[in-house]
């Protein structure tokens, strides 16, 4: 089954990171992207910008309504994904309980609806 | 007509033996437990149908396992829109080759799992598997758990759905998992087993009925996890408890509080069964809360002998629990069993280091304990006030009603 791992953090602590800090996150999330392309388990993954980069877009009555910033504002913010293929749930949960991200905020897994 | 009756009842038979057994097995790969229950339903209506007629079958749960992958094989075929229904039919296939061999795998534990799994909410987990592996319909466990049935028929059919689209996997987790997980099964079970149990007059025969069915799962998980000592923990709790069912109400259906039953009314049979599954638990290596509170039970259980419980050691393993679970329930315990050996005064101590805890202002054992106690050391006034608490918080009448006498005995003092 394949699994979305969503990485909700908070933007405004990782934009006042330390250089060290930030190194060292990048490190993580290298071998741990790492770890994961070794295990023939990954699929895709990216890294988003921040919230403050979002437009949102909608059609309502035929008229396109474009509104600067994202979704909804909440604590965490949506930061990166990883798409993963693992036999079940259990599999997913260990991988995200494996992510930097975790350890820093908070990891949403979501399986893929397969057509 | 002789034939009919034989026919069903063969058919029953097979339902109460074999139903989370095949449920299980049906369920195991594809995951879909609520199609695996559909399909087992129609398979028994066809049983009634054709075994009259043409006897019932040598293997009739291989049989009933063919019909019942066959009705979900339609089922699936039928679906307009389903995600994966090709993976579905290439795994019910796969199903039908494990036919061939006479035994059915018992994935009966894999689903106990699968019902307790992180991922269900705790509260659905005991209901769940008393539906898929004992298979109570949604009504018969709402009625024992004394949730609205339409409510309860909801939960369940979330978390079936929950199973599926989520890919719980149907698993007995690997050993450096194992112990971990097991505790939410054994959870499970026991609040299966508490709610059967609240039912102290047995007049209830449903919620009479999940006590026993809670101790068959208990049995089931301890057979097949034998070398886990809290699976036999368990069960040693559940039938210590089991043992003295009879002994809580008196001839006029009165409360009787542990240290005053009848011990001629405890079960020679069932006690002796649980201090040997005891025994074998501490065999191995993994104490934890299961074994200490039925070793609790057994330190009660020495008054059918001496004539008074090993207080001693009671307060031992409270302690011991305390440490372990940092529940102020266990701690209300531990002062009433330490009042027994070194007086009221002691009790009270302990229990006035629990402080504010806010949830002890609604917890009844809390202010009947603590009644009990100021009653002992003379303070009338206070366990007066205590009494009232108590008795305002119990919705058990004879609970109540017992809470009632302690207090107008305090007068008599």
């Amino acid at each position: 089954m394949q699994y979305l791992l969503l990485i909700y953090g908070n933007e405004t602590a990782m934009q006042s990171a330390t250089e060290t800090q930030v190194a060292q996150m990048h490190a993580a999330y290298g071998a741990y992207s790492e770890a994961l392309k070794k295990a023939g388990v990954i699929v895709g993954g990216e890294r988003l910008k921040p919230t403050s980069s979002a437009t949102t877009v909608r059609v309502a009555n035929g008229k396109t309504e474009v509104l600067n910033g994202p979704y909804a504002e909440t604590k965490e913010q949506l930061g990166g994904y990883y798409l993963i293929d693992v036999p079940d749930l259990d599999a997913a949960l260990s991988w995200a309980a494996r992510c930097p991200g975790a350890s820093a905020g908070t990891l949403e897994v979501r399986p893929i609806w397969a057509m | 007509m002789a034939q009919a009756q034989s026919a069903r009842e063969a058919a029953e038979g097979a339902a109460r033996r074999s139903y989370g057994k095949l449920v299980a097995f049906l369920a195991a790969r594809t995951r879909d437990v609520a199609g695996a229950e559909d399909a087992l339903a129609e398979a028994f209506a066809a049983a009634l149908a054709s075994w009259p007629d043409r006897g019932v079958p040598d293997n009739p749960e291989a049989w009933l396992l063919t019909v019942a992958r066959r009705k979900m094989v339609d089922a699936v075929r039928d679906r307009q829109y389903d995600e994966g229904a090709a993976e579905h039919l290439a795994l019910l296939a796969e199903l039908a080759e494990s036919e061939e061999s006479d035994a059915i795998p018992d994935e009966r534990l894999a689903l106990m799992f699968a019902c307790a799994h992180p991922a269900i909410e705790a509260g659905v987990r005991a209901p769940l598997m008393m539906q898929t592996i004992l298979g109570f319909d949604a009504a018969a466990i709402a009625s024992a758990f004394l949730i609205a049935p339409a409510t309860m028929g909801q939960r369940l059919v979330r978390a079936k759905s929950r199973i599926r689209q989520a890919g719980i996997p149907f698993r007995v987790p690997g050993q450096s998992e194992l112990r971990g997980r097991l505790v939410d099964v054994l959870d499970a079970i026991y609040a299966a087993y508490a709610e059967g149990w609240s039912d102290a007059a047995g007049t209830d025969a449903r919620r009479r009925n999940l006590a026993e069915e809670a101790i068959w799962l208990g049995g089931l998980v301890a057979s097949l996890l034998p070398q886990e000592p809290e699976a036999l923990g368990l069960l040693s709790l559940m039938l210590h408890a089991q043992a003295r069912r009879r002994a809580r109400r008196d001839a006029e259906g009165a409360y009787v509080p542990l240290d005053r039953q009848d011990v001629a009314l405890w079960d020679e049979r069932l006690i002796g069964e649980a201090e040997a599954l005891l025994r074998r638990a501490s065999a191995f290596d993994g104490i934890g809360r299961y074994q200490l509170e039925a070793a609790v039970q057994s330190a009660h259980v020495v008054r059918r002998r001496t004539g008074s419980a090993d207080w001693a050691a009671i307060d031992r393993l409270y302690e011991a629990l305390e440490a372990l679970t940092l529940s102020p329930v266990v701690t209300i315990n531990r002062a009433v069993a330490i009042a027994q050996t070194q007086g009221p005064q002691a009790g009270l101590q302990l229990l006035a280091s629990l402080g504010a805890d806010a949830r002890l202002n609604d917890y009844q054992p809390y202010w009947a304990a603590r009644a009990g106690l100021l009653a002992r050391t003379g303070d009338r006034a206070e366990a007066e006030r205590s009494y009232e608490r108590a008795i305002g918080l119990e919705r058990d009448p004879a609970v109540r009603q017992f809470l009632q006498r302690q207090r107008e005995a305090l007068a008599q003092r």
